[in-house]
């Protein structure tokens, strides 16, 4: 059974590794969000803006000629139609009217690809609320549309300038931030990594993708359960999502793509399941790279959202029971599998994404089976990778 | 008996506490930094283990963290370091790490070497109470160990308590909403949450750190506590000089006078 327990771990990972500085903005929010989350208002406000602000239902669709392509029943599952153009507002919209409800005037984010920190300042922007997010200077460079776009939406994008200037370090500078300014502010994180309740209450807002994917099969194969489901994990918000509602489901595959970047062993990789090993990052016991004296490990991946030397604390628990299989799968890989995408169906993927479609070679299946796989955000970000890249 | 349940015994007022980080600012530095801090006649050596990502400590601390462990300095390096120094050092020695790097050495080793060359405390601001009452606490005990903890402005009376019934050793109480080295002068908004805290006798002594940073602050604070502790004000002085004895001596007696 997957299920978090009441400390927030799932089996030997979670919990909530803070500094006491935090202590009471984490017990708030442990103590309301369950409550607020069940209430009639909460849940009308939240299901009102998913569809006509998000744009939900996202469809399901068939990929006729992926699926000829690779001999099985494939759909994509269309986060990229998303309002902002990944499933990362799924989880800001809840927790902006989260924030709101609990009376906070500020609110702060740390952004890798800068997804979420769109997906922040978006809400932000139509919630009235004062925005800063965090982003690793090197992301910063590499993914400069979605620095403009934070800024044309009104919020302050700092450059987090410690370490590897990358997720881990724009999530240091948040929590550093929480801990200066408790009081008035809430912490929007992005993925289902930090201290417990956030990886639970990021699954549970991005559960939605696993919910409406369950009606749209049933409607299109009179099942509501797939053979495989497919997602990319960083830190692995997506992937929870897209999986939630079949984790105690065991006759469906959940396939995880983690990020190799040049390879397992090259170095430069970030493989979390492949390489890591158990430890404590950003409050909660997870699988973690790491030397062998504790420090963290740069992580590298030719894609930002998934350049995390963690992964959330469910999909440490899910690799580590065998329920989800994972695989690794190299830059240069997911960038053509990224091309395949734009060529076979007319959509150019996320190069997070495409770590989730290039899995197809990987793992194995028989031509009956049904795959869904979560197409988390669209490609539009990632052009400058795309052009410099220049294999097409 | 533990040298800190000594030094509050018999030193109720104006204690100070100094921190910084081991193998900073260089490799090697370790040793001579304690001896210095001694010698210059401060009352507690708070020894910061380097780590790659100090989440509750500010840019000076930071930077002493990543060079030390630029230099190569690990927790087994550390220990290697203070394998001999009680030979040399009679203040209580304070641990103060993150709590990743002492997990993966593992926290029975690592309680039992502390025992073995003389620490006194431990402060591990990511160890959650809960966790430390439900798997550590015993070790700790086993091994003499004075576990400290933080408590802020924003922590309630009830838990203040509840962290006082659990902790031995001192409180550290951080004197404001604040990663370390982010403030430089004592507003009164915290001298009433000094005041508040004074009010509850507690049993343990109180520490105030954070925003300490000359004679002017530790005055304030050792007037509504039993001392205070400097951290990023005395990287800065270290990080800068070129005579550590000389340079420590004269700001520590600076502080204190």
């Amino acid at each position: 059974m997957i299920k978090v327990d009441e400390k927030g771990f799932y089996g030997k990972f979670g919990g909530a590794y803070i500094p006491e500085m935090l202590y009471p903005n984490i017990e708030e929010l442990k103590e309301n969000y369950e409550q607020l989350m069940a209430s009639e208002e909460f849940q009308k406000e939240f299901r009102s803006l998913l569809k006509d602000y998000v744009g939900r239902p996202t469809p399901l669709y068939f990929a006729t000629r992926l699926s000829e392509k690779y001999g099985a029943k494939i759909y994509l599952k269309r986060e990229d139609l998303c309002h902002t153009g990944a499933h990362k507002v799924n989880n800001t919209v809840g927790q902006i009217i989260l924030a709101k409800k609990l009376g906070k005037k500020r609110i702060i984010a740390e952004t890798g690809a800068g997804q979420h920190g769109v997906a922040t300042a978006t809400v932000c922007a139509l919630m009235g609320m004062e925005c800063t997010v965090f982003m690793g200077a090197l992301d910063i460079q590499r993914q400069r549309p979605n620095v403009e776009r934070m800024k044309i939406l009104g919020a302050k994008v700092v450059p987090a300038t410690s370490g590897s200037q990358t997720l881990k370090d724009a999530t240091n500078e948040a929590m550093r931030q929480w801990i200066n300014n408790p009081v008035d502010t809430h912490y929007i994180i992005g993925s289902v990594v930090g201290p417990h309740p956030y990886p639970e209450m990021v699954a549970r807002f991005q559960s939605v993708i696993s919910e409406e994917i369950k009606w749209q099969l049933k409607e299109k194969e009179k099942t509501e359960n797939p053979d495989i489901v497919i997602a990319c994990v960083g830190g692995g918000s997506n992937a929870a999502g897209a999986f939630y509602h079949y984790y105690n489901i065991p006759q469906v595959r959940l396939v995880a793509a983690e990020a190799a970047g040049l390879g397992v062993s090259s170095g430069k990789s970030a493989a979390t399941t492949a390489l890591g090993t158990p430890g404590i990052l950003h409050g909660s016991k997870t699988l973690l790279m790491q030397t062998e004296d504790g420090q963290v490990v740069e992580p590298h991946s030719i894609s930002a959202g998934l350049d995390y030397p963690g992964i959330g604390p469910v999909h440490a628990h899910l690799f580590d029971t065998g329920r989800a299989e994972f695989v690794a799968v190299e830059d240069e890989d997911a960038m053509k599998a990224g091309i395949e995408l734009s060529r076979l169906e007319g959509i150019i993927p996320a190069i997070e994404t495409a770590h989730a479609l290039h899995s197809l070679q990987m793992i194995e299946y028989k031509k009956e089976d049904i795959i869904v796989i979560n197409l988390s955000g669209r490609g539009d970000k990632d052009l400058d990778t795309y052009i410099k890249w220049g294999g097409y | 008996m533990n040298r800190i349940d000594q030094l509050f015994e018999k030193k109720k007022k104006r204690v100070l506490s100094i921190y910084f980080t081991a193998g900073f600012p260089n490799l090697e530095d370790t040793i001579p930094v304690m001896k210095a801090i001694e010698n210059a006649g401060a009352d507690i050596i708070e020894v910061g283990i380097p780590y790659s990502d100090p989440i509750a400590d500010g840019p000076t601390i930071q930077d002493s963290n990543m060079i030390a462990l630029n230099h190569g300095m690990s927790l087994k390096k550390l220990f290697g370091q203070l394998q001999d120094m009680r030979q040399t050092i009679s203040l209580p020695v304070v641990l103060m790490g993150y709590l990743n790097p002492i997990i993966q050495y593992g926290m029975m080793a690592f309680c039992k070497k502390c025992k073995e060359i003389g620490i006194d405390g431990l402060i591990l601001p990511d160890l959650p109470m809960q966790q430390y009452l439900d798997e550590y606490k015993g070790i700790f005990e086993q091994y003499g160990l004075r576990n400290i903890f933080l408590i802020s402005p924003q922590t309630s009376e009830k838990r203040v308590i509840e962290i006082d019934q659990n902790t031995d050793g001192f409180i550290y109480m951080v004197s404001s909403h604040s990663i370390t080295g982010a403030k430089t002068t004592i507003s009164d908004e915290q001298i009433s949450y000094f005041k508040r805290i004074e009010a509850l006798q507690l049993k343990n002594p109180r520490l105030i750190g954070f925003g300490i940073s000359d004679a002017e602050t530790f005055n304030i604070a050792s007037k509504y506590s039993n001392g205070a502790i400097i951290g990023s004000a005395f990287i800065k002085i270290i990080k800068e000089s070129k005579d550590l004895e000389t340079d420590i001596k004269a700001y520590i007696r600076s502080v204190i006078q």
